[in-house]
């Protein structure tokens, strides 16, 4: 009994302790699932790795002599984000109307695509075409694919210019500007939904002009007994505060410094007196109690099930969870981008691409670019991203939107998403900031302000630490 | 397990003029015997031995190396001596997340063996056949769920809208009622709650195990002298568990220290810090944040932490044996 009992003790000792080191000394990689990911969906991705059967008769290839998918029978592979159609659909879309192109399409949950990206990038037979969970280290350890050169070749350079900064990386490693990396395959555009219905118990009549008038909006709510606003919060989905933060900080200040930070430009700081004045904001409607009192434990998913089946009067959310607000409260649920805190100023919002590269050492670089270019240009596709995905497709100046299905929340967000652009307002997230930011600083500090132990000025002061501990490295 | 028997020098001396030599030879024919048998042994642990040493051994000593570098899991690797340990000694919230473990250690290890020694004991007196059976089966069934399903139906069971507190409202006492995994105050103990749940059906069957094999006259004599259930209990009970008591203990020390998958499930370590543990770190900083060196760096300490904890529970288990 002895010796059994010291195996055993030592024999689980060494399991478990292995475990955990084995588990550190695997190659891994980059970032936190960030904000910007929309937490997968429950819709169903179809197995897109069989290539449909072309109905149509081939359309002509590339235009002139750019880079295409030639004639010859091409297999792209690609690697793919699951719990989103939209890229599949797309798939299929392009090989029914390029039959020589077929897909090669492997699939992860985005978790999983962030500590198997840097294996598949540096393999022997890299994606050509992939969802990237990150980019920037990506891009300096030189596994993605530089493609100023297809830029120039298809004239994105004359798409509008934040569609595609947001995608490039200089050489010291900022975001914003340099070399292009990657391709939006749509653009994702966040703002605030609301239950018409208990938008009119409360006497809202029209979108609120300033900030004023949206927390006048939030005090009838709570004086209504109403739930004004639900968030998540809790650290498995991460901090939902930061949306409101977020969106306050670009009300009361400029959004330059705020992408500066987020793009790690030198000296940028989130420590500024118009994003302390926003994080006062949002500490007293926590304090007046306008989220849900168990917001610390509150998912992703739970979130928008509940503000769906009638909890909470606004929620703060991106277009990429349209499709579930149109099946559970069709007709019910409305959305406006956040007021500015003066009246007939511009309102601002995160928007972000969802972002696609090409490995650097892609078999079929030519192609998959051709592909990317396609998806912004194509009516077809465009057709699709915004059915499918229920954001803009982005593209060439000038190009018309499709619209969405009538009665669609989607035709909201869309007509939002131009406001946005013309004013320049449009913003990364600050949970993207670093690939741990939103893990170690703003879940953390946010759920501690919920939970009374820290305070606005603190807040900042300790997320701009945890920054400045994270670039350090 | 019966000592293998020793060749021995003595037993080979016989009549023969020169003793010595041929007592040499016996024993190295004899040694030789054991050599090969020695032999064939080690063939048949080979295999186990070879994955021990790939998946175990060799992960174990590539973390140690890891932590004296900074390394982000593909670049160049740079040689940082002890800098990665300063650096957790250092910073309030690694070395906070080592306070949590501690914490944990209550939950997870005192309450589940303490229960345990009483429901085994309960069990073994009152509920001796089916229904002990049944009880045994019963508080067992949390060891075969997966843990990940089980820190699932946990976290609803503990949501504000949950079923622990319904039943707190349908008994009045509502003010009790909060979302146990989202509170500063209650989500350690409310992730403890889940490690009782786990552990203490593993104990139990291993506490009720060494029970029934204690000789039933030590009872009966005790019972003769006037003791009641409590004087048996401590008196004879716990002193002859005292090596499943060590067993259980070790078990459990070690599941708290190096909790990961029930606090990852249920709270993925807030809010804030407060059931951030250093398995939940370790996994942040080595995947998320790419800091590989700091990671093995912890992940060491805490194998050194669990040893240190252990260590005196297994001599102390062992000692003086009845």
């Amino acid at each position: 009994m002895n010796k059994k009992s010291v195996l055993w003790s030592l024999a689980s000792l060494l399991v478990l302790t292995s475990m955990l080191l084995s588990a550190c000394g695997a190659s891994a990689t980059t970032a936190a699932p960030a904000a910007t990911e929309a937490p997968a969906t429950d819709a169903p991705t179809e197995a897109a790795t069989e290539p449909p059967v072309a109905t149509e008769a081939p359309t002509e290839p590339a235009a002139s002599a750019g880079p295409s998918c030639g004639t010859d029978p091409v297999v792209l592979k690609a690697s793919f984000e699951t719990g989103f159609d939209i890229p599949f659909k797309l798939a299929e879309e392009f090989t029914k109307q390029y039959p020589n192109v077929t897909w090669d399409i492997q699939q992860d949950q985005f978790t999983n695509l962030i500590n198997s990206t840097p294996r598949l990038l540096s393999g022997d037979n890299p994606p050509d075409l992939l969802r990237l969970p990150t980019m920037v280290t990506f891009a300096e350890q030189g596994l993605l694919m530089n493609l100023d050169d297809y830029a120039t070749a298809f004239g994105w350079d004359e798409w509008p210019v934040p569609q595609l900064n947001q995608n490039r990386v200089a050489e010291d490693g900022s975001r914003g500007s340099g070399a292009l990396y990657a391709m939006g395959l749509n653009y994702s555009l966040t703002g605030i939904y609301y239950n018409k219905e208990l938008a009119a118990q409360i006497g809202m009549t029209e979108s609120p002009k300033t900030v004023a008038e949206f927390e006048e909006l939030l005090a009838k709510a709570k004086d209504a007994g109403l739930l004004p606003i639900m968030q998540w919060g809790s650290a498995k989905s991460g901090m939902g505060l930061a949306f409101p933060l977020q969106n306050l900080m670009a009300a009361y200040g400029p959004v330059e410094p705020i992408n500066d930070w987020i793009f790690q430009k030198p000296g940028a700081t989130i420590d500024t007196p118009t994003n302390l004045i926003a994080a006062q904001h949002l500490e007293q409607w926590i304090k007046n109690g306008y989220f849900p009192p168990d917001i610390n434990a509150i998912e992703y998913t739970d979130a928008n099930a509940r503000f769906n089946q009638g909890e909470g009067v606004f929620l703060f959310n991106g277009d990429w969870q349209n499709a579930g607000h149109d099946t559970a409260m069709a007709g019910n649920v409305g959305f406006f981008l956040m007021p500015p805190a003066e009246a007939g100023g511009a309102p601002a919002a995160m928007s972000a691409p969802l972002t696609y590269g090409i490995a650097a050492n892609a078999k079929n670089a030519d192609c998959a670019a051709f592909f990317l270019n396609w998806v912004g240009t194509n009516d077809e596709a465009r057709t699709i991203n915004v059915n499918i995905g229920g954001s803009n497709p982005g593209g060439p100046l000038g190009a018309t939107i499709p619209p969405a299905a009538a009665g669609s929340i989607t035709n909201e967000t869309l007509a939002a998403g131009p406001v946005v652009g013309e004013a320049g307002t449009s913003m990364d997230f600050i949970a993207n900031a670093t690939s741990a930011i939103f893990a170690q600083g703003w879940t953390p500090e946010l759920q501690k302000m919920v939970g009374g132990q820290q305070d606005a000025a603190g807040l900042l002061k300790a997320v701009q630490e945890e920054y400045l501990r994270q670039l350090e490295q | 397990m019966p000592a293998p028997s020793k060749p021995t020098a003595t037993s080979t001396v016989t009549s023969d003029d020169r003793p010595v030599a041929s007592a040499l030879s016996r024993w190295t024919s004899l040694s030789r015997v054991v050599r090969r048998e020695a032999a064939i042994g080690w063939l048949f642990v080979l295999p186990a031995l070879l994955m021990y040493a790939l998946f175990v051994l060799l992960p174990l000593l590539l973390s140690i190396q890891y932590s004296f570098l900074r390394w982000d899991g593909i670049g160049p690797m740079t040689w940082v001596g002890l800098k990665n340990y300063a650096t957790v000694l250092d910073d309030p919230d690694l070395l906070g997340t080592i306070f949590n473990a501690f914490k944990l250690v209550i939950f997870f290890s005192f309450i589940p063996v303490t229960l345990g020694l009483v429901v085994a004991s309960v069990i073994h007196r009152v509920a001796t056949g089916r229904l002990g059976a049944i009880a045994r089966t019963v508080l067992f069934l949390p060891q075969v769920i997966p843990l990940v399903a089980a820190g699932i139906i946990w976290g609803w069971l503990l949501a504000l809208p949950g079923l622990i507190n319904q039943i707190l409202r349908a008994v009045g006492l509502e003010t009790f009622a909060r979302a146990w995994l989202g509170d500063f105050d209650w989500a350690l103990p409310a992730v403890g709650l889940i490690g009782v749940w786990v552990l203490l059906g593993f104990c139990t069957v291993l506490l009720l195990t060494g029970i029934t094999k204690i000789d039933p006259s030590l009872y009966e004599s005790a019972r003769i002298d006037g003791a009641g259930w409590f004087t048996e209990f401590v008196n004879i009970t716990i002193p002859l568990l005292k090596q499943e008591i060590g067993v259980c203990l070790t078990v459990t020390v070690i599941a708290a220290l190096a909790a990961f998958d029930i606090v990852y499930v249920s709270t993925a370590g807030g809010p804030g810090n407060s059931t951030a543990v250093p398995g939940i770190q370790i996994y942040i900083l080595a995947f998320t944040e790419q800091r590989i060196g700091l990671a093995s760096a912890l992940a060491v300490m805490l194998m050194v932490l669990v040893l240190v904890v252990i260590l005196p529970i297994q001599y102390l288990s062992r000692e003086s044996t009845p």
